[in-house]
C-alpha cells in the first residue's frame, strides 16, 4: 500500500528549513505560500528521506476567492506519496512558478492549467495553450466562465 | 566543398494513418534526420473536466468511457473507484470479481491493439494487425453480452457494476481463456526474434529509468525501463491483492522492450483471470447506492494501473449531486512528455515507431 505522508511532519520539516513558508495542513498535504513554492518543492524532491521525486498529476481548482494548485507528488522507490499545494488570488492575471525544472513531466499539465484555468506559470519552457487555439476566448475550466 | 543543408520543417498529422487519432507533429527534419519535434495536441478536446461539473457523479460515467476508447472498462473502474472512495461505498464481492475480470479483459484487449498497431507502424502492413483483431473480436464479443456495447461500454457503476452477467458469459470466457495462451505463443513464434522487428525496434528510442521518473511516465512505457511498478501491486485496489501475478519489466526502455512488455503482461492477465474465474462467488452485484450519490465534502485521488498506465480521478466534492472538481489524470498525455527526446536524431520512419511505441489514445491525451 502507498502511505501517506503526515502533512504535520512534512510541515514541520519546511517550517525548520523555511520559516513562514507553510499555512496549513492536514493529513497528508501541506498549503504553502506561493513564493516558497520553488524552494518547498525543490527540498520535497531531493531530501533522500522523502525523495519525492515522481509528480503524480497537477492540477488547479478554482475556489471562486482563490485558484488552488494541487501537486501530488510520490516516491516509487519508498512507495510513498504527498500534496503539496498552494493558492493564487489574483483572477486578473494569476502567476505561479513554473516547477517544470524540478518535475520535468509538470511540462504539458501547466500548459493545460493555463489553457483552461488561466494561471501563467513563469520559466515555463513553451507557456502557451495546449488543447485550445490562441485567441480562444477566456479559460473554460474556470467557475464564472459559463 | 562541403555539401551544405537546411532543415525543413514536416507536418505529421492531425490525419495520418500511424498518428493513432488526431495527433500532430511538427518535425524539424534534417534530410531524414529528426531534430526536433513539436507535438500540438487538442483536435479531439471536448472538455470534459468541464463537462464533469454539469452532470450527476453517476451521469460521468458514459463520458469516461470516451476517454481512452479503447479502454472504456478500466476508464469506469478508474472513476468508480474514486467515488466509492470519496463516498466510502463498500462493492459486493461478486461485483468486485466481475470488476477484476472485466478490467483484466481489457487489458488484454488494449495490448492487443498496441502490439498490432506498433508492428503496422513497423511496416508489417496489416498482417499481424488482422490477427490481434481477430482476438480482440472475441474479448469484444464477450463485453458485448454483458453490456451490449461493443466500444463504449458504461458497465460499471458507483458501487458495483450495472448488471450480472449472463449465463452464457462463464462458458464463452472459459472458451476464450483456453485458446489464448496459444495465440500469445504465435505471437512469440512469429516476433520475438523476428529479426526485421529486432533490427527495426532494438535500441529504438531508448528511454532512460532516471528520465521517466522524471517526466512521470508510468504503465508499460515505465516497465519497459527496468523499474518493477505496478499500482496493481504496489498500491493495490479493489481485489488485485488476492490474485498472484508477475510484473513484467523491459531492460533498455527501447522500443522493442515496450513490446515485449505488453505481450508478458498479456499473459500475466490472463493468469488473474483464470484465477478470478476459479473464485468468483455468488450474490449481488451492486452495492445499494443512489444514482443521486452526495459523496462528503472533500478531495480524494484514486488511480489504477490501466493499460497505458496510472489513470487517475481527482475529485472535489461539496456534498452536492455534481463533483465540484474532476480532473483526470491522463497516462496517454503525460507519457508524451519525453517523446521530444526520445526521437532526436533518429530518422523519420523511426520517429512513427517511437510514437508507435508509446500507445496513446488521443481521446484520452485531449480529453
Amino acid at each position: 500500500m502507498t502511505v501517506a505522508l503526515s502533512g504535520k511532519e512534512i510541515a514541520r520539516q519546511l517550517e525548520e528549513k523555511f520559516p513562514g513558508s507553510t499555512v496549513q495542513t492536514d493529513e497528508s498535504s501541506a498549503l504553502v505560500q506561493d513564493k516558497s513554492l520553488l524552494q518547498t518543492a525543490d527540498f520535497l524532491k531531493n531530501s533522500p528521506e522523502l525523495g519525492l521525486n515522481y509528480l503524480n498529476f497537477v492540477t488547479a481548482v478554482d475556489y471562486f476567492d482563490y485558484f488552488e494548485v494541487v501537486y501530488r507528488i510520490s516516491s516509487l522507490e519508498h512507495n510513498h506519496w504527498f500534496t503539496l499545494k498552494t493558492r493564487v488570488y489574483d483572477r486578473e492575471d494569476p502567476v505561479l512558478p513554473s516547477v517544470v525544472g524540478i518535475w520535468k513531466g509538470a511540462d504539458f499539465q501547466e500548459r493545460e492549467i493555463y489553457d483552461l484555468m488561466g494561471i501563467k506559470f513563469e520559466n515555463h519552457p513553451n507557456m502557451k495553450r495546449i488543447f485550445l487555439w490562441d485567441g480562444f476566448p477566456g479559460h473554460p475550466l474556470r467557475k464564472d466562465y459559463l | 566543398m562541403a555539401l551544405r543543408t537546411e532543415p525543413f520543417v514536416l507536418n505529421m498529422g492531425p490525419v495520418h494513418p500511424s498518428t493513432h487519432g488526431v495527433f500532430r507533429m511538427r518535425a524539424t527534419l534534417d534530410g531524414e534526420v529528426v531534430l526536433d519535434i513539436e507535438p500540438v495536441f487538442g483536435y479531439l478536446h471536448r472538455g470534459v473536466e468541464k463537462l464533469a461539473e454539469q452532470r450527476t457523479y453517476t451521469g460521468f460515467i458514459p463520458l469516461t468511457d470516451r476517454m481512452d476508447y479503447l479502454a472504456s472498462m478500466s476508464n469506469n473502474l478508474g472513476y468508480c473507484l474514486a467515488v466509492e472512495k470519496l463516498a466510502g461505498v463498500k462493492i459486493p464481492e461478486r461485483g468486485e470479481y466481475l470488476r477484476v475480470i472485466m478490467a483484466e479483459l481489457q487489458r488484454l484487449a488494449s495490448h492487443l491493439v498496441a502490439v498490432g498497431a506498433f508492428l503496422n507502424d513497423c511496416g508489417a502492413y496489416f498482417t499481424p494487425f488482422l490477427y490481434m483483431f481477430r482476438e480482440r473480436e472475441k474479448i469484444v464479443d464477450l463485453f458485448e453480452m454483458v453490456s451490449g456495447q461493443r466500444l463504449t461500454y458504461n458497465y460499471m457503476r458507483i458501487g458495483g457494476v450495472s448488471q450480472d452477467i449472463p449465463e452464457e458469459f462463464l462458458p464463452a470466457m472459459d472458451k476464450f481463456l483456453a485458446t489464448m495462451p496459444g495465440f500469445i505463443d504465435e505471437i512469440d513464434r512469429l516476433l520475438k526474434e523476428n529479426e526485421i522487428l529486432l533490427a527495426r525496434a532494438k535500441g529504438v528510442g531508448v528511454l532512460s529509468s532516471e528520465n521517466a521518473i522524471a517526466c512521470g511516465v508510468s504503465g508499460p512505457v515505465l516497465r519497459s525501463t527496468g523499474i518493477k511498478w505496478d499500482i496493481r501491486k504496489a498500491d493495490p485496489y479493489s481485489i488485485y491483492d488476492r490474485f498472484d501475478f508477475e510484473i513484467p519489466t523491459g531492460e533498455a526502455g527501447d522500443c522493442y522492450d515496450r513490446y515485449r512488455v505488453r505481450v508478458e503482461e498479456m499473459r500475466q492477465s490472463l493468469h488473474i483471470l483464470n484465477q478470478a474465474r476459479k473464485d468468483i462467488p455468488e450474490g449481488p452485484v451492486r452495492a445499494d447506492v443512489s444514482h443521486l450519490v452526495r459523496p462528503p465534502a472533500g478531495e480524494v485521488y484514486g488511480r489504477i494501473e490501466a493499460p497505458k498506465g496510472e489513470l487517475g480521478f481527482y475529485l472535489v466534492s461539496d456534498n452536492s449531486i455534481a463533483p465540484y472538481r474532476c480532473h483526470v489524470r491522463p497516462p496517454s498525455l503525460i507519457n508524451l512528455t519525453p517523446l521530444r527526446e526520445m526521437v532526436r536524431g533518429w530518422k523519420v520512419q523511426d520517429l512513427i515507431i517511437i510514437f508507435g511505441s508509446i500507445d496513446i489514445t488521443m481521446g484520452e491525451v485531449d480529453r
